[in-house]
């Protein structure tokens, strides 16, 4: 009965999807072939793609200092910010997961950096908190701290804008929350029952049972961040020496300010090429730590 | 586990809780407190509050020092960002319903397509969807944002709401089709009630996330007569080294006013929603 009243409406399905199977054709797929094939091409806006094989790829490969040098960057960059995001997230869930009062009003400061922090705004701000004669090295210096050069030494400058993004951990943080209330009271029953210690409680039950959502922030934020533009353009412009060169101001810089479409087109292929690697990868070893509902 | 806690714990954890707080937020009140500090006070002190505060700041950031002043800016964000959140949960609503509720050849591999461009990084296709929509003349107008929210080209949006369709129950359609309602009649007027916390999540996330936007609007938008808050904060700031930064941080902090507002009018469908849709991948 169920069945048959659904096999007369199977092709209005379509109708409903219609939408995004257009949209997928049109700003998707079609774009995605495009690329790969500028990037074969020298194509300069004006004028058509002229095919030129696998040039662009050599020249990014064996004559772009800057690629390298932006690819150190990037690599940093969502080493330093991505664990450090994840890992603060999860242990303020897991604080913020005991009986606390307020824990509303806490969740909530917590998120509020989480809808500003990819903004032009927070950027600006950031620059006047951490400029030399801010108020980050105002604070330092009422301690006693000689003032730091946050944003104008090549050493420090992606760690001051890694803290804009660590800032953001509320939207990672409130997923583990969830995640910490869907684990069954009765397992931490059990385990009390068979004596086991606290330690052992949060490393046997809590972890495993938040590893599915680690692996989707972790996924998430690794694209997110090697894809990163606003904070490294707008406070830093990707200097001091192109310390804070991320990966998408140089495609920014090689697609929109020079208008070489087609050897921007490759810098994306490349980067895409990247993150695909370091997702499956990531992927492929989670099955030796992440473990679902039933295997727990 | 809970009961366990020792009080001493308990308090360490408040303080924790606390502290981080005050650092969360303390960027934020330094920015509301700037806005009305001279600029020596700014970079001289660390109190938050003003000494001898100014107050010219937001009426002079308002009307701007050149031909624009703030409240182009911040209209043009409107105008840009509201249509977009209206068509994406338009388009969100029937594509997660058409997912949830159908059968029709093909459907798992679509939906596998779907969520494989989940993970499609955005800047592999910029480019050519730039070219695009340069052939089309769209360049310098709002149809970037527009249009790919018409045709469902969030797919984080259309997954979120496949997931929460799948989550009421297939009886309250199936009583609709006894009563004679068409599908669209049964997502309209049974389905859609239910779904509130769900598409208050969907506006307030494209919302923040369109209206913070910077890059696909410094590619797509060129006359300052049509910038957005993002690119008049930051023409603003370059064009004024020896600018009164109380204008920047009064601005700042009137562009980040409308995603905090709409944040917490939502808040609670929002992390409700946030609950039941992110936790099912």
């Amino acid at each position: 009965m169920l069945k048959r009243s659904y096999k007369n409406y199977t092709y209005i399905g379509y109708l409903y999807i219609l939408p995004w199977i257009i949209g997928f054709l049109l700003l998707q797929l079609v774009p995605l072939v495009n690329s790969l094939w500028y990037s074969f091409t020298q194509f300069q806006l004006l004028g058509d793609p002229k095919f030129l094989g696998l040039a662009n790829y050599k020249k990014i490969f064996t004559a772009d200092a800057t690629f390298l040098q932006s690819l150190k960057v990037t690599f940093y960059y969502v080493l330093i910010a991505v664990p450090l995001k994840i890992g603060f997230a999860l242990l303020v869930a897991i604080i913020l997961n005991q009986k606390i009062k307020g824990i509303n009003l806490f969740r909530t400061l917590y998120y509020i950096p989480s809808i500003l922090g990819g903004s032009v705004a927070i950027s600006v701000l950031w620059k006047y908190l951490f400029m030399n004669q801010g108020v980050v090295n105002n604070i330092i210096g009422v301690i006693g701290i000689p003032a730091i050069d946050w944003l104008g030494s090549p050493e420090l400058a992606l760690g001051t804008i890694s803290l804009v993004t660590v800032w953001q951990f509320g939207s990672s943080m409130l997923l583990f929350l969830a995640g910490l209330k869907q684990i069954p009271v009765s397992l931490y029953e059990a385990a009390r029952i068979d004596g086991a210690g606290r330690m052992r409680i949060f490393f046997q039950i809590t972890i495993p049972a938040l590893s599915p959502i680690v692996l989707f922030n972790l996924i998430m934020q690794m694209i997110n961040a090697f894809q990163d533009f606003t904070g490294a353009f707008v406070i830093t412009q990707g200097g001091p020496l192109k310390s804070t060169y991320l990966y998408g101001l140089m495609l920014y810089d090689q697609g929109f300010k020079f208008f070489k479409m087609g050897y921007a087109s490759a810098l994306s292929w490349i980067l895409f090429a990247i993150i695909l690697f370091f997702t499956s990868l990531t992927f492929r070893s989670s099955e030796s730590w992440v473990h679902y509902g039933d295997s727990i | 586990m809970i009961k366990k806690t020792t009080p001493v714990s308990k308090i360490i954890s408040y303080i924790f809780l606390i502290v981080l707080a005050y650092i969360m937020i303390y960027p934020l009140l330094w920015m509301i407190g700037a806005a009305f500090k001279t600029n020596e006070e700014m970079f001289g002190t660390i109190g938050l509050l003003p000494k001898n505060p100014v107050f010219g700041a937001f009426a002079a950031g308002w009307t701007g020092t050149g031909q624009y002043g703030f409240s182009t800016f911040l209209y043009n964000t409107f105008l840009m960002v509201i249509p977009t959140v209206i068509f994406t949960v338009i388009s969100a609503t029937l594509v997660g319903y058409g997912f949830a509720r159908f059968n029709f050849p093909l459907k798992k591999l679509l939906f596998f397509i779907m969520i494989a461009t989940l993970m499609l990084p955005a800047t592999v296709i910029i480019i050519p969807r730039y070219i695009f929509f340069k052939k089309l003349g769209w360049l310098d107008t709002y149809l970037p944002f527009i249009v790919p929210a018409m045709l469902g080209s969030f797919p984080f949006f259309n997954f979120m709401m496949v997931q929460f369709f799948r989550g009421l129950p297939i009886e309250i359609d199936e009583s609709g089709k006894l009563d004679g309602c068409n599908s669209f009649v049964i997502l309209k007027d049974l389905l859609l009630p239910l779904c509130k916390s769900a598409i208050f999540s969907v506006i307030v996330f494209q919302f923040v996330w369109t209206w913070n936007d910077f890059f696909n609007v410094l590619i797509y938008i060129s006359s300052v007569a049509k910038y957005p808050v993002a690119l008049g904060l930051r023409m603003t700031m370059d064009i004024s080294t020896e600018f009164d930064w109380n204008q920047i941080m009064a601005m700042s902090l009137i562009s980040i006013l409308p995603p905090v507002i709409l944040f917490f009018a939502a808040q609670k469908y929002f992390v409700e929603g946030i609950a039941t849709t992110g936790m099912k991948t």
